[in-house]
């Protein structure tokens, strides 16, 4: 029984701490958000060049075959910096095709992820439906040799930058879709996170050949679960920074005479989003964890950890703006940036109370 | 990471379950608290006896010398197998380890075997009336006097106060020194004529907690742990101790009520559907199970820690805040689900069964016994998260 990350864990975590404080700061991430695709051609040539969209994509694929602790390490740093651009589209586009692809599949599309030359993510939701795989509504229809696709999935993150989709169908399939492919129209969905930016994908009467579909009833659960985690872990990234700030801001701003982290008001606030981050946390890696080592108990796991990540995440965001009083609200302070992708994680792929209903199936209540 | 258990931690939760299937002492007798706690030391000696005692003493004093991992195993265990508990918890959890590391050679051999043993039961005497959260302002006195320290003064909230033989005594002996350094830690003996114990009698009935009244008790020098002077920081040993070690227990009693709560909500209907189908009820239920589960896991990542620096940190206050409040708001719930019947007496005909009730109102405690919460959150605010003081 044994909670430390191994050295190499540690190493990984150094080393996307430093080389994303290096890379991003405030004015880096506000020229981003004001971009049409918040997508650096730079940045992302050197995140490839770390490995991280193959994060946990096999060796064979060209990956670092790592694990779901490492996953939930990284995702806590990227959250920690506000990462912009599209590390997790191509993350969940990867771990779908590493779960359930075909090995002509991920020769075609995960190998070129892996090594940053194809940019994939993935298209699951229908519009006016919800997060559940039961959800999806889209049928395709059998043509010659392949399918026809007709729908609009919602929430599709760095469409524009993409070269593939991974789009979802009834009976959890997928099937991949080229971005070029005729029939297909990308249109931008301004959202509340600048930083990251969202789509809608239509797709009309798109064609696609049998050896574009994958997947199936049950075969997309272990991506799923990891994809519950690395959001958790993002969440937890995002409310350890607004908690810093807030604590920062306590120690130096002065009312009254004093410091307001004197008063009690104020620092009992801090406690309790340190009690939330730190929770937060010990879930994500218990989950991360289960996800590896413990299958029959990951579901649980990592439905718990969106559920509380997600409360933790909106709710630390918003105690810190509250203890950064009026400047906390204004466009000029970092703070609403983290606030507005602290609601974007915590929505996606199913919010709290979502989860939270997973967790009472499971737990037999 | 490895959640798992090792194989000589396997072993060891093992070897302690198959000794609990021919030792099990089956529940101590009820409506009678003097033959109830005969049957707790009784218990203890068996206990004892089979090596289970002191688990985190070294060997060489009587105990096991059982890392935190097996100590957290046992914990998990006794509550798992619903095993009371033995007689003299607060010797064993408290007063044991400060003899270890602050007592000397002489007081190591005359008190720690009668503590392992339940021969001997220990009280702790530190808050007074005019002394709670702010224990350092305590005015107990004792005042030099032939070979010895003559102490007068009232303490409270004093567990098992009428049972003991020896009090962790914490009085001012120089009242002219900074109220941290003035204090001295003393081993006072209970079975004396200045010494007058009456129980209190809190809001469940029972009377867990006494009063101490001493006038002129008589202390001699040998009993002093820690040196004159010394008391405030022998005393946070203690402390540091009691959050540590009843901290799995805590976990393990808190995943059995939510496991009861989830069946009681089961089993009751209103307006057609049982409390588990209510959408609002179950959503309830299902964040204090997550939130029980995250208190586990971040027990066990405090463990870690403390392996790899010696001694609970102040983080150690998080997970006890956290444990009063998810106990609290189980037990609203479950009165809630049980409805306008949660409020008829234990045991009444028409009562639904279950202590509900009494948990209900036992658990209004939690937040204030050990540390209350709004103290823990001075606690983590300036020493973990290193805001200034207010004072």
């Amino acid at each position: 029984m044994n909670f430390d990350l191994t050295d190499e864990q540690q190493m990984l975590q150094a080393a996307a701490r430093d080389f994303l404080a290096a890379r991003l700061n405030s004015e880096k991430i506000r020229a981003l958000a004001e971009t049409d695709d918040a997508f650096s051609e730079d940045l992302w040539k050197e995140i490839c060049d770390l490995g991280w969209p193959g994060l946990m994509v096999g060796a064979d694929s060209g990956g670092q075959e790592l694990g779901t602790i490492e996953l939930a390490v990284l995702f806590e740093q990227l959250g920690y910096a506000l990462t912009p651009g599209p590390v997790l589209s191509n993350t969940l586009a990867a771990l779908a095709l590493q779960t359930a692809g075909t090995d002509a599949q991920r020769e075609r599309w995960l190998a070129p992820l892996a090594a940053g030359e194809l940019r994939g993510t993935l298209a699951l939701w229908d519009r006016g439906h919800g997060w559940s795989a039961a959800d999806v509504t889209l049928e395709p229809e059998s043509s010659n040799g392949g399918v026809t696709l007709n729908g609009e999935k919602l929430f599709v993150l760095d469409a524009a930058r993409a070269d593939f989709f991974v789009v979802g169908a009834k009976g959890d399939r997928r099937f991949i879709v080229e971005r070029d492919a005729p029939g297909v129209t990308v249109t931008p969905t301004p959202t509340l996170d600048a930083t990251r930016k969202q789509y809608a994908v239509k797709l009309d009467g798109v064609k696609v050949d049998d050896d574009a579909a994958f997947g199936g009833d049950g075969q997309m659960e272990d991506a799923r679960i990891r994809a519950y985690v690395a959001l958790a872990a993002e969440l937890t990234g995002i409310a350890q920074r607004a908690l810093e700030m807030a604590v920062d801001y306590a120690k130096e701003r002065k009312q009254f005479n004093r410091p307001i982290g004197a008063y009690q008001a104020v620092s009992h606030r801090c406690a309790q989003m340190l009690l939330e981050t730190e929770g937060a946390r010990s879930a994500s890696y218990y989950a991360a964890w289960a996800a590896d080592n413990e299958p029959e108990t990951a579901p649980l796991a990592a439905s718990m950890a969106k559920a509380y990540a997600s409360d933790a995440g909106t709710r630390v965001t918003g105690a810190s703006l509250q203890v950064h009083g009026g400047i906390g609200f204004t466009w000029e302070h970092d703070l609403h940036l983290f606030l507005k992708r602290a609601q974007s994680d915590a929505v996606m792929f199913g919010d709290s109370r979502w989860h939270r209903e997973r967790v009472a199936q499971l737990a037999g209540i | 990471m490895d959640l798992t258990l090792s194989p000589s931690e396997e072993a060891f939760r093992d070897e302690l379950r198959s000794w609990l299937e021919s030792n099990h002492p089956g529940q101590p007798p009820k409506d009678d608290d003097a033959r109830a706690f005969q049957w707790r030391r009784q218990w203890q000696s068996q206990l004892h006896k089979g090596g289970w005692a002191g688990l985190s003493w070294p060997k060489e004093y009587g105990g096991r010398g059982a890392t935190l991992i097996e100590q957290a195993i046992f914990s998990e265990e006794m509550v798992r197998g619903n095993v009371p508990a033995p007689a003299n918890v607060l010797g064993l959890v408290m007063g044991g380890p400060v003899v270890i590391h602050h007592g000397t050679e002489e007081q190591k051999q005359r008190y720690l075997e009668p503590i392992l043993s339940a021969e001997e039961i220990w009280c702790q005497g530190f808050s007074e009336p005019d002394a709670g959260s702010d224990l350092a302002s305590l005015k107990t006195r004792a005042v030099k006097r032939d070979g010895g320290w003559v102490v007068t003064g009232q303490k409270v909230w004093t567990t098992l106060a009428h049972e003991a033989k020896w009090c962790m005594l914490v009085a001012r002996t120089d009242a002219d020194a900074p109220k941290h350094q003035g204090l001295t830690y003393f081993l006072m003996d209970m079975e004396q004529d200045g010494v007058d114990v009456k129980p209190l009698v809190q809001i469940t009935g029972e009377s867990e907690f006494n009063e101490i009244f001493m006038d002129e008790a008589y202390i001699p020098d040998e009993n002093i742990v820690g040196g004159v002077g010394n008391g405030w920081g022998v005393a946070i040993t203690t402390l540091m101790n009691e959050r540590a070690g009843l901290a799995f227990a805590a976990q393990a009693a808190l995943k059995t009520h939510i496991n009861d709560a989830i069946s009681l909500a089961k089993s009751i209907s209103h307006d057609g559907r049982t409390a588990a189908e209510d959408p609002l009820t179950r959503d309830r239920l299902a964040q204090l199970f997550i939130e029980a589960e995250i208190f586990r896991v971040t027990n066990y990542r405090g463990l870690t820690k403390i392996m790899k620096n010696g001694v609970p940190g102040p983080e150690g206050s998080l997970g006890k805040w956290q444990w009063a409040e998810v106990n609290q708001r189980l037990m609203e719930l479950a009165l809630e689900i049980e409805g306008p019947y949660g409020q008829f007496a234990e045991g009444s005909d028409y009562a639904l069964g279950g202590d509900w009730q009494y948990q209900f109102l036992r658990t209004r405690a939690n937040s204030i016994e050990g540390g209350t919460t709004d103290i823990l959150k001075n606690i983590v605010a300036e020493r973990v998260l290193g805001l200034p003081k207010l004072r």
